[in-house]
C-alpha cells in the first residue's frame, strides 16, 4: 500500500510539473503579439506595459520567463491590471462560495445518486424504476444554467420562497447561508445525481447476478445485509473514483455556470468575468490552481480506491 | 431427511417458457451421498437451487414438494428459508474465485454465516470457531490466513474455505454443485476425499451435483441421472454403473475415455445434442438421439421400477430388460451403439 | 517420417515487475523451462499437466503467438524462433491453432461462413471457390453447410468448436496445435469432437499437438504424450505405455488421482492423494521440481535436477527414482502409495 501511494504521488508531481509548463506555454509563450500588452489588458498605459515587461521578464530567455511566471503565481504577486486588484487576494475572497457550493453539492449528489440508483435497481423494471430513469435523464440532459434560471424564476422571483441569488457567508449567518445555497446545490447536483444513479443502478444489477451474491444468499443472511455488505460494497467502488474526479473538476472551475446564474461571486464566476473582460492574469492563475487541484484530488482518489479494493492494494 | 416429490421449475425467457426441472422426485437419507448427474441443460443445478429457494431471485416458478424433515420448503416464506439456508442445508458452489466476495476477508465471510444463525456468540467465540473450521479443512496456518482475501489463496484452498464456510453451522445436508470442476485433478482428489470423510464424521447427507461420472464413482452411494429436466435413471452406485438401464446412461458411460481400460478404436459418442428446454421433444425426450427407439417411444415413459430384483432402481425406458442387457454392449463394453439418424 | 517440428531447450520466462518508483524486474515466472521434443509428420503429441505447468504457454510459443526467451523452434527445418512477421507468413498457414473456449475464440459479429471464408481468402482463394470450399469444410466437420449464415451464438458449444476446427483446416495446415479443445464441452460432445479430430487426421494427413489437463482425454488421440510440471517435461512416452507403466512418480500420481467411472475399480486401485499444492512458478523448488510432494523423494532429489533421459525405448523421464523399470519397483510403488492412502 505504501509503495502504491509513493508511486502515485511521484507520478502526480510529474504531472503537476507538466501542467505548469503547459499553462505557461499557452498563456505566455505561444500566442502572437506582445505578451506584456496582453497582460495589461484593455486599459493600459505605456508605463504599465513596460513595468509588466520587467515583472514578467518578457525580455529575458524563455526559461527565465517560466521561472518568473511561476514565482509570481505562487508568491501571490499576480496583479490584474484592468481591475487593479491582487489576483490571489481576490481568489481567496471568492473561495468560500465555491467551496460551499462544491462540497455541499458533492455530498448531496453522492448520497442521492447512490440512494436513487439502489432504489432503481432493487425495483428494476417497475414503475418506480422507470420514473427514476426519466428523472435521471432529465437531470443529465438539462443544462445547469437552464435548471438554475428556471428555479430562480419560479421559486425565488415568483414564489419568493428562496432568496434571489447571491451568497451569504457561513460564519456571518448560517441560516441565510443555507437558504442561499439550497437552489445552487440543487441545480448543480441534478446532472450528477442523474448520472450517478444510472451508473450505480447498472453496477448493482450486474453485482446481483454475481456468484458471490448467490453464495451470500445461500448462507442465510438477511437480504438487507446481502444488499449492503455484498452488492453495494462492490458496486460503489467505481462511484468513489468518479466522485473524486467530478468533485475536483467542480472546485477547479466546473461550477462556473452555476455560480454565474446564482451570482455567488465564487472563483468560477470570477474566471467568467475575467474572460469576458479579456483580463488575462486571473485566468492564468485560476487555470493553474484549478488544474493542480484536479490532479491532486485524482491522485488522492486513486489512493482511496486502492484502500477500498484489496485486489489492487495487495497485488 | 429430504424428500423431493414432483418438483417443477419454470422460467419465462425470450424463447418462451423453459421447464428447467420437469417432475423430479428423489430422497436423501442421513449419512448418504446422492449424486445428481447430468450435462449442461439437464436441470441438475436448477433442481438443487430451487430446493433452497435460490431460484426465486431469478424469477422462477417452483411447484411440487420438497420436504426437509417433514417441513415443506417450496411454499415456505423467504424468512423461514433464510433460517434453513446455511444452518440446516448448506451449499458449496463451483468456482470458488467467483463464489467468494472478493473484497471481504475470508474469516469475515465465514463469521458472517455463523452470526446469521447463532446470535448469542461473542466476537472471540466466533473468531475461535472460524479458525477451528479452517483447520478442520486442512488450511495451513489458519490463524494467520483468517485475515486474507480470496485472491490470496490458491484454487484448492479457496474451495476448502467454501467448505469450511458451509460446515460452520453443522448442517444436516450439504449441497455441492460441481465442487471440483474448476480444480486440478490432484487437488480434486484431495477435496473429494475430504468431503467424503467429513460426511462420514458428521453423518451429513450430501447432495452432489456433477457431470463427472468418475467423481460419482468415487464418493456417491446413490445416483440419479438427469436429462432434459427429468430423471431418466436412478439407483445405487453399483446398480447404475454395472447394470445401467437407460440408453442415455449407456451413452454417458461409453463416451468417457478411461485411463484404466484398453483404448477403444473409436469412442462411442452420443449423436446430436441435448434438446432446448423451451421445446422438449414429445414422447421420450431422448428419442431423437437414441439408436434403439421404437414405436412405443412416442409415448412419454414414466420413471418406474422395471426390474424385479432391484427395488430402488428406476428408469424411463420402454425397452424390455432383456433387450437392454443385450443392446447396451458395444464392442464388449457398455456404450451407445452408432447409427440412427438424428431427428431434429 | 521426417521431423515436422523440432523444439530444443525452449525457455519462456515472464518478467515480474515491481518496485517503489520505477519498475524493476523483481523475478521471473518460469513458465516454460528447457523443453525439448520432436514431432514427426502425421504424429499426435499430447501435452498434459495441471494448471500452471506451462502447457498453454508452450502451445502459444510453438505457433509463435509468444516469443521465446531462449531455445529454438524449427518447423520443417526452418528456424522460426525469432523470425519476424514477414518471415513467418508462409509458415503461419502451415501452423494453425484451435483454442479452448469456443465462445471466446470466434468473432461474435461474423457469421460462420465469413469466419471460414476469411481464412480462405488469406490463402489467396477468391470468388465462388470461397463459398464452395466453405461449404465443404463445414460438411467435413459435421456441420450443415446451410448454417453458414448463422452467428456463433446460434450454435451450441460443440458446434462452435467444430467451426474453430474448420477455420484451422481452411488454411490447409500441416500441424494443428489444439489448446484444451474439449475442456469446455459436455462429456457427450467431447467424444464427438475427439472422433472428428481422429477422422480429420486420417483424411488430411494432419499432425496434432494436443494440449489438455485431462489424461483420459489425451490418451485417445495421442501417439506420444509429454507430462509437464512447473515448466518442465517430467515424462515423454508412447501413449499406451504411459498409462500402463508410468515411469515418473508425478505421472503415477496423476493417474492415481483420476477417479474412473467404475466404483469397484476405484476401490481396487491404489488411489493416492498427492499432498500439498503446486508451488510458485516464480520460485520453483531446487533440484527436482516435484520433490516436495513426491513420496519417493530423497536427499539427491532436493539438490540435483534430474535430466530427461531414456529409461526404456522411446520412453523418457526426468527422475532419480523412476518407477516400473524392474519388478521390485512395482512392488515399491504399491507400497508407497497404499501407505499414503
Amino acid at each position: 500500500m505504501a509503495r502504491f501511494a509513493v508511486r502515485r504521488t511521484f507520478s502526480m508531481l510529474l504531472v503537476l510539473f507538466a501542467i505548469s509548463v503547459l499553462t505557461f506555454l499557452i498563456f505566455q509563450a505561444i500566442p502572437n503579439g506582445d505578451p506584456a500588452q496582453r497582460l495589461a489588458g484593455r486599459t493600459s498605459t505605456p508605463e504599465t506595459v513596460a513595468a509588466i515587461r520587467r515583472t514578467w521578464g518578457f525580455d529575458k530567455p524563455i526559461y527565465d520567463q517560466y521561472l518568473l511566471t511561476m514565482r509570481n503565481i505562487f508568491t501571490g504577486k499576480v496583479i490584474s491590471y484592468t481591475q487593479e486588484v491582487n489576483v490571489d487576494r481576490q481568489i481567496a475572497q471568492d473561495l468560500p462560495p465555491t467551496l460551499s457550493l462544491a462540497i455541499g453539492a458533492g455530498v448531496i449528489w453522492l448520497a442521492l445518486g447512490v440512494a436513487l440508483g439502489l432504489l432503481s435497481a432493487v425495483k428494476a423494471g417497475g414503475l418506480v424504476d422507470r420514473g427514476l430513469t426519466v428523472l435521471a435523464l432529465v437531470g443529465i440532459s438539462t443544462p445547469v444554467f437552464l435548471i438554475g434560471a428556471v428555479m430562480l424564476y419560479v421559486l425565488a422571483y415568483k414564489l419568493g420562497i428562496f432568496p434571489n441569488g447571491g451568497y451569504v457567508g457561513l460564519t456571518s449567518n448560517p441560516l441565510q447561508w443555507f437558504t442561499h445555497m439550497l437552489l445552487p446545490w440543487a441545480a448543480l447536483s441534478m446532472l450528477f445525481i442523474g448520472f450517478y444513479s444510472r451508473v450505480l443502478r447498472s453496477n448493482v444489477l450486474d453485482a446481483m447476478n454475481e456468484d458471490y451474491v448467490r453464495t451470500a444468499r445461500a448462507k442465510g443472511i438477511s437480504e438487507r445485509r446481502v444488499l449492503v455488505r455484498h452488492v453495494l460494497r462492490n458496486s460503489m467502488l467505481p462511484i468513489v473514483a468518479l466522485w473524486g474526479l467530478d468533485f475536483a473538476a467542480t472546485i477547479g472551475g466546473g461550477a462556473i455556470l452555476t455560480e454565474s446564474v446564482f451570482n455567488l461571486q465564487g472563483v468560477g464566476q470570477y474566471a467568467a468575468q475575467s474572460i469576458g473582460q479579456l483580463d488575462v492574469p486571473p485566468v492564468l492563475v485560476i487555470v493553474m490552481f484549478g488544474s493542480f487541484f484536479v490532479v491532486l484530488l485524482s491522485a488522492l482518489t486513486d489512493i482511496v480506491f486502492a484502500l477500498l479494493d484489496p485486489r489492487i492494494r495487495l497485488s | 431427511m429430504l424428500e423431493v416429490e414432483d418438483l417443477r421449475v419454470e422460467f419465462t425467457t425470450d424463447e418462451g417458457v423453459v421447464r428447467a426441472v420437469d417432475g423430479v422426485s428423489f430422497s436423501l437419507a442421513e449419512g448418504e451421498v446422492l449424486a445428481i448427474v447430468g450435462e449442461s441443460g439437464s436441470g441438475k443445478s436448477a433442481t438443487v437451487m430451487s430446493v433452497l429457494g435460490l431460484t426465486r431471485a431469478a424469477g422462477a416458478r417452483v411447484q411440487g414438494s420438497a420436504r426437509l424433515f417433514g417441513r415443506e420448503l417450496v411454499t415456505a416464506s423467504e424468512h423461514e428459508l433464510r433460517g434453513i439456508r446455511g444452518a440446516e442445508i448448506a451449499m458449496v458452489f463451483q468456482d470458488p474465485m467467483s463464489a467468494l466476495n472478493p473484497v471481504q476477508r475470508v474469516g469475515d465471510q465465514i463469521a458472517e454465516q455463523i452470526r446469521a444463525h447463532e446470535r448469542g456468540l461473542s466476537r472471540a467465540q466466533v473468531d475461535r470457531r472460524v479458525v477451528e473450521l479452517m483447520e478442520r479443512v486442512a488450511i495451513p496456518r489458519a490463524r494467520d490466513r483468517v485475515r486474507d482475501y480470496p485472491h490470496e489463496f490458491s484454487g484448492g484452498m479457496r474451495q476448502r474455505v467454501m467448505i469450511a464456510m458451509a460446515l460452520s453451522c453443522s448442517p444436516r445436508i450439504l449441497i455441492a454443485d460441481e465442487p471440483t470442476t474448476a480444480l486440478d485433478v490432484t487437488i480434486q482428489a484431495q477435496i473429494l476425499e475430504q468431503l467424503a470423510r467429513l460426511g462420514e464424521e458428521t453423518r451429513m447427507g450430501i447432495l452432489l451435483v456433477t457431470h463427472d461420472l468418475g467423481v460419482v464413482a468415487d464418493i456417491a452411494d446413490r445416483v440419479a441421472v438427469m436429462y432434459a429436466g427429468q430423471i431418466v435413471e436412478d439407483g445405487t452406485l453399483d446398480e447404475l454403473f454395472y447394470d445401467p438401464q437407460h440408453p442415455y446412461t449407456w451413452g454417458l458411460l461409453g463416451s468417457i475415455p478411461r485411463v484404466d481400460r484398453e483404448r477403444p478404436e473409436r469412442l462411442p459418442a452420443i449423436p446430436g445434442a441435448p434438446p432446448s428446454l423451451a421445446r422438449t421433444p414429445h414422447g421420450c425426450r431422448f428419442r431423437p438421439r437414441c439408436p434403439h427407439r421404437f414405436e412405443r417411444c412416442e409415448a412419454p415413459p414414466p420413471l418406474e421400477l422395471r426390474l424385479d430384483d432391484s427395488p430402488g432402481h428406476r428408469d424411463r425406458c420402454w425397452l424390455e430388460p432383456g433387450d437392454k442387457r443385450r443392446l447396451r454392449l458395444v464392442g464388449g463394453q457398455v456404450g451407445l451403439a452408432a447409427g440412427g439418424t438424428v431427428i431434429a | 517420417m521426417s521431423a515436422l517440428l523440432e523444439v530444443e531447450h525452449l525457455v519462456l520466462h515472464f518478467p515480474v515487475r515491481g518496485g517503489i518508483l520505477f519498475d524493476r524486474k523483481l523475478g521471473e515466472v518460469h513458465a516454460v523451462d528447457d523443453v525439448s521434443f520432436t514431432l514427426r509428420e502425421g504424429e499426435t503429441l499430447g501435452i498434459v499437466g495441471e494448471s500452471g505447468c506451462g502447457k498453454t504457454t508452450l502451445a502459444r510459443c510453438i505457433v509463435r503467438l509468444l516469443r521465446p526467451t531462449a531455445g529454438q523452434i524449427r518447423f520443417r527445418g526452418q528456424d522460426i524462433t525469432t523470425a519476424g512477421r514477414r518471415a513467418l507468413r508462409p509458415v503461419r498457414s502451415q501452423l494453425q491453432m484451435v483454442f479452448q473456449d469456443p465462445q471466446a475464440s470466434l468473432n461474435p459479429r461474423k457469421r460462420a461462413g465469413q469466419i471460414i471464408g476469411g481464412a480462405l481468402r488469406l490463402r489467396g482463394i477468391r470468388g465462388p471457390a470461397v463459398t464452395e470450399r466453405t461449404r465443404e469444410l463445414l460438411r467435413r466437420v459435421g456441420l450443415d453447410p446451410e448454417h453458414a449464415n448463422r452467428f456463433p451464438h446460434e450454435f451450441s458449444g460443440g458446434q462452435r468448436q467444430r467451426i474453430g476446427v474448420a477455420r484451422a483446416l481452411a488454411m490447409d495446415p500441416s500441424l494443428i496445435v489444439l489448446d484444451e479443445p474439449v475442456s469446455a464441452l459436455d462429456v457427450s460432445i467431447q467424444a464427438q469432437v475427439i472422433n472428428l479430430l481422429d477422422d480429420l487426421q486420417d483424411a488430411f494427413g494432419l499432425s496434432y499437438i494436443f494440449v489438455a489437463h485431462d489424461l483420459s482425454v489425451v490418451r485417445h488421440v495421442s501417439d506420444r504424450i509429454a507430462v509437464m510440471y512447473l515448466g518442465k517435461v517430467m515424462e515423454l512416452s508412447p501413449a499406451e505405455e504411459l498409462y500402463v507403466k508410468p515411469v515418473h512418480p508425478y505421472t503415477a500420481a496423476l493417474l492415481a488421482s483420476i477417479p474412473v467411472p467404475g466404483p469397484r475399480e476405484n476401490r481396487a486401485r491404489p488411489r493416492a492423494v498427492v499432498a500439498g499444492e503446486p508451488p510458485d512458478p516464480i520460485a520453483p523448488p531446487s533440484g527436482c521440481r516435484f520433490h516436495p510432494r513426491c513420496p519417493r523423494a530423497t536427499a539427491v532429489c532436493q539438490k540435483v535436477e534430474p535430466p530427461l533421459v531414456e529409461h526404456a525405448p522411446g520412453h523418457l523421464a526426468a527422475c532419480h527414482h523412476p518407477l516400473n523399470l524392474t519388478l521390485d519397483d512395482d512392488r515399491a510403488v504399491d507400497g508407497a502409495y497404499s501407505r499414503a492412502r
